[in-house]
């Protein structure tokens, strides 16, 4: 007796993981691989994000640019050794590190700086991008992991999604920016011609 | 309540951190040789040193400021002060004079950091605004200075220009 009701308790037992395992999608199957196609639809959705002025403007060669319409940078500045600014026009008299500066309208963010010589996107095709992102001697030296824990975490980064002011959203949120970076990671970091 | 040092001498004031430290200077501790001029980092009327960097002091949040060592032209002291102040008397260079404060802290912080490089390379690296037209005399001034200050060591940090 008490057999068969322990029997039943596991096949009503079984009968609930599976249902729940249906309707919430999971598949017993292993993952399909991810193959060149995922990889190539993933790029499309980063690189329409890294194309954005917001990130273009501070991958230039001597000076930033500013907004949208991508304006010269006033007051001007230039690069410098460090990718700061010189004398007594560094990235950091005005970009506050604890972010913008609501009255005065200045944007800030922790790290504010041109990104380096041999990072410059500007000019770029998406295949030319794509090839320069996953390139370590034009991304800071990262693996393709560390390339996502970038795009992830790093405060620069992440004020291009909260930018305060009047500036408009990115159109993909963060969380599918980074959804879209493991996929085009796990493909193998696939590139358009 | 935030501690600002200013001038060497600890200010506590009652404000919000995100209230621009030129605010903080002028309104609530009556500092007022540093101007204001367009108030979104511009023109540079408000510069002054913070840990020895010029800075836009409208555009910096005291809350950004706490802790570290805030000069204002008031405190402005020292053997590179000194010798700019010089020159620009000797050159006469004010005319309204109401930018000048901005362009002697501008230009002292980056001698105080490096005073072997050449006149060109110190007035590309001061981007104030003069409302006048001082350019001129500033950059004979900027010259005198170079002139008087002799070679020797800086207090040029790591890694800054």
């Amino acid at each position: 007796m008490k057999l068969r009701a322990l029997r039943l308790v596991v096949w009503r037992l079984a009968f609930f993981v599976m249902t729940a395992a249906a309707l919430s999608g999971v598949s017993w199957a292993q993952p399909a691989a991810i193959g060149e196609r995922d990889g190539l639809a993933a790029w499309r959705k980063i690189s329409d994000v890294l194309m954005h002025p917001r990130c273009l403007n501070c991958h230039q060669l001597t000076t930033p640019l500013q907004g949208d319409q991508r304006r010269v940078h006033v007051p001007p500045v230039v690069r410098g050794v460090d990718n700061m600014g010189t004398g007594a026009m560094r990235c950091h008299n005005c970009h506050n590190d604890s972010g913008n500066n609501p009255l005065s309208g200045v944007p800030g963010a922790l790290h504010w700086q041109l990104a380096p010589v041999s990072m410059l996107w500007e000019g770029l095709s998406t295949g030319g991008l794509c090839r320069m992102l996953k390139d370590p001697g034009r991304n800071g030296h990262r693996t393709p992991t560390a390339l996502v824990e970038h795009m992830e975490t790093e405060r620069l980064v992440l004020w291009g999604w909260n930018p305060g002011g009047h500036r408009d959203p990115v159109a993909l949120p963060h969380r599918d920016f980074v959804e879209q970076m493991k996929i085009w990671v796990a493909s193998g970091t696939v590139c358009p011609p | 309540m935030i501690t600002l040092i200013i001038n060497g001498q600890p200010h506590h004031l009652d404000v919000d951190p995100q209230t621009p430290l030129l605010w903080a200077l002028r309104d609530e501790l009556n500092l007022t040789g540093t101007k204001f001029g367009c108030g979104r980092a511009l023109c540079g009327a408000c510069t002054v040193h913070i840990n020895g960097d010029a800075a836009r002091s409208c555009s910096v949040m005291v809350g950004d400021a706490t802790g570290k060592a805030i000069t204002t032209i008031e405190g402005l002291s020292g053997e590179v002060a000194t010798v700019v102040k010089e020159a620009w008397i000797a050159a006469a260079v004010p005319q309204c004079g109401y930018c000048q404060p901005g362009f002697v802290m501008a230009t002292t912080s980056i001698l105080i950091k490096n005073r072997n490089q050449t006149k060109e390379a110190v007035l590309s690296q001061i981007n104030n605004i003069c409302r006048c037209g001082t350019y001129d005399a500033i950059r004979m001034a900027v010259g005198l200075a170079l002139d008087r200050l002799e070679p020797g060591d800086d207090e040029q940090r790591k890694g800054a220009p």
